[in-house]
Parts: C-alpha cells; sequence; structure tokens
C-alpha cells in the first residue's frame, strides 16, 4: 500500500511542473516524470511477492512466475514515451528559435 | 518491500530536484539519475527486459533534451498572481492525492496480482510459440498487432520531427514541378 502510495505522490510531483512551471523544459521534464510513475505503477499491479522472473529454463520448473502481461504492455509504453518526447522536444526547439524564450506567459504576449 | 521503497524515495526526490533546480542542464543530469533509479526498480520487480529497455530510453532521452537546453539560459520571474496560482495549484494537487490514496485502497494488494488472462500465456508459450522468455511470446506472438501499433506510433513521430525541425522549406520551381 506505502509503495502504491508512493507512486501517486511521484506523479503528483510531474503533475505541479506541468501545471506551476513557466519554462517550457521544466513542463517537458514534468510530462517524462508522469510517464515513469505510470510505468512503474502498471508494473506493480503485476508483482507477485518473491516471484521469479517470467523466463522457463529447461533444467528446473519454475512455478511462481511473475506476471508477465504488464511487462509486455509497459515495454511498448517505454518506446512510444521516448518518440513523443522527441516530438515535443522539437516543437520546444522551434519555439525558442521563432521567440527567443523558453518562458509561456510570454510566449503567449508576443502576437504578430 | 523495503528496497522498492528506498529506491522510490530516491526517484521522488531526484523528481524533486530536477523540478526546482534553476540551471536546466543540472535539471537534465537529476532527471537522468531518477530514470536510473526507475532501472533498479524495473529489476527489483523481476522485469530485466524493461530494465534493459529503460537505460537505452533514458540515454536517448537524455541526449535529445541535452541538445534542446545547451546553453540556454532559464530567466526566473515572479509576475502575475504568484502567490494566488501557487495556492491554487497545491490545493488542486493535496484533492487530487485524498482521492487518489481512497481509490488505490480498491486495488488488490501488492504482491497478489490476479494472473487470469496470463495463465493462458504462461501454458502456452512453451507449446505453442517455443519461446523460454515469455515477455516476447507476448510482444512478438500471442500480442504481434500492439507491436506492429507501437512502430508505426515510432514512425510516426520520427515523421513529425522531421517535419518539425527542416531547416529550408520547399522551392516554389520544385512546386512547379511537382504540379507539372
Amino acid at each position: 500500500m506505502i509503495t502504491y502510495f508512493l507512486c501517486l505522490v511521484l506523479f503528483t510531483v510531474g503533475l505541479y511542473a506541468i501545471l506551476r512551471k513557466r519554462n517550457i523544459i521544466k513542463m517537458i521534464i514534468g510530462i517524462i516524470i508522469c510517464e515513469y510513475a505510470v510505468n512503474l505503477l502498471l508494473l506493480l499491479f503485476g508483482y507477485k511477492m518473491n516471484g521469479r522472473t517470467p523466463i522457463y529454463s529447461p533444467n528446473q520448473e519454475i512455478l511462481d512466475m511473475v506476471d508477465p502481461l504488464p511487462q509486455a504492455l509497459v515495454l511498448t509504453s517505454l518506446v512510444i514515451g521516448l518518440a513523443t518526447t522527441a516530438l515535443i522536444v522539437g516543437i520546444a526547439i522551434r519555439l525558442y528559435e521563432k521567440y527567443g524564450t523558453f518562458d509561456i506567459t510570454k510566449i503567449r504576449n508576443l502576437k504578430n | 518491500m523495503l528496497e522498492l521503497n528506498l529506491i522510490l524515495v530516491f526517484i521522488i526526490i531526484g523528481a524533486i530536484i530536477a523540478i526546482q533546480v534553476k540551471d536546466l542542464l543540472s535539471a537534465v543530469a537529476a532527471l537522468g539519475a531518477s530514470g536510473l533509479g526507475l532501472c533498479i526498480a524495473f529489476l527489483t520487480l523481476k522485469a530485466p527486459d524493461l530494465a534493459i529497455t529503460q537505460i537505452v530510453v533514458e540515454t536517448l532521452c537524455l541526449i535529445i533534451l541535452i541538445k534542446a537546453t545547451i546553453r540556454k539560459d532559464l530567466p526566473f520571474s515572479t509576475s502575475g498572481r504568484w502567490f494566488f496560482n501557487t495556492l491554487v495549484t497545491f490545493v488542486f494537487l493535496a484533492v487530487f492525492l485524498y482521492f487518489g490514496y481512497k481509490a488505490l485502497k480498491t486495488l488488490p494488494p501488492l504482491g497478489k496480482p490476479l494472473m487470469k488472462i496470463s495463465q493462458f500465456y504462461m501454458a502456452e508459450a512453451l507449446k505453442e510459440v517455443k519461446a523460454t522468455n515469455v515477455v516476447s511470446a507476448i510482444t512478438l506472438n500471442f500480442r504481434a498487432y500492439d507491436t506492429l501499433g507501437e512502430a508505426t506510433v515510432l514512425f510516426t513521430a520520427v515523421i513529425g520531427v522531421i517535419a518539425i525541425m527542416r531547416k529550408k522549406g520547399r522551392k516554389k520551381i520544385e512546386e512547379a514541378d511537382e504540379n507539372d
């Protein structure tokens, strides 16, 4: 239970950065932290206490494996997270080239 | 699960430092420390495939972010309704934490997963796929369409990055050639 709650606290830290920070890079860092928290929470749902890695061995019988399904789904989620992060950073770099700042309040005020 | 809680506390401290420090390069480095802590947490949760992928993703993410932040400084301004905005944010986060805590109590406890679908996968992985690694059997055989969709999203994002980061626009002569 305390582990779940620590995951929730990690998500809240990321959410604080998204809501309150003005620098675009800090907001991107917040999004990445939220991704960490969600991936870890999904993986925690499939953990079996004192379980084994889900890999069979020819020599011995392995009975108590952890749940392999969340691992497979989180594997997909990690790669997609990298791709979206690259896209967001690309947009941020172009915004810096156009406006000369990362501050979103200044970007909002500059109209042309 | 004491070691997992300690690693999580380390990740949270790294995240708070990454958010609050003023220098952008230091923030990116603190985020990298946090991501490596997440990698160790994956290893503790018996997921070595995820730990390998997390290391690769973390390194690439760090390189991309350093490309964006190098030699750019961060102006700190407290103009506007600073106190009001901070108060509203903290009240919202407190309400979010409270209801999230209430919702987490309805979940199955840590260490006792349901594993209804996974029983099938674990039984059939050796017979049908003949793969000893159950995770790769799921990603490459049982749920191969998921992997196809992942590749689609990946290449779409790459096309988007290329379209955004392109310096020169297309010339008008080429457009005229294409129209002919």
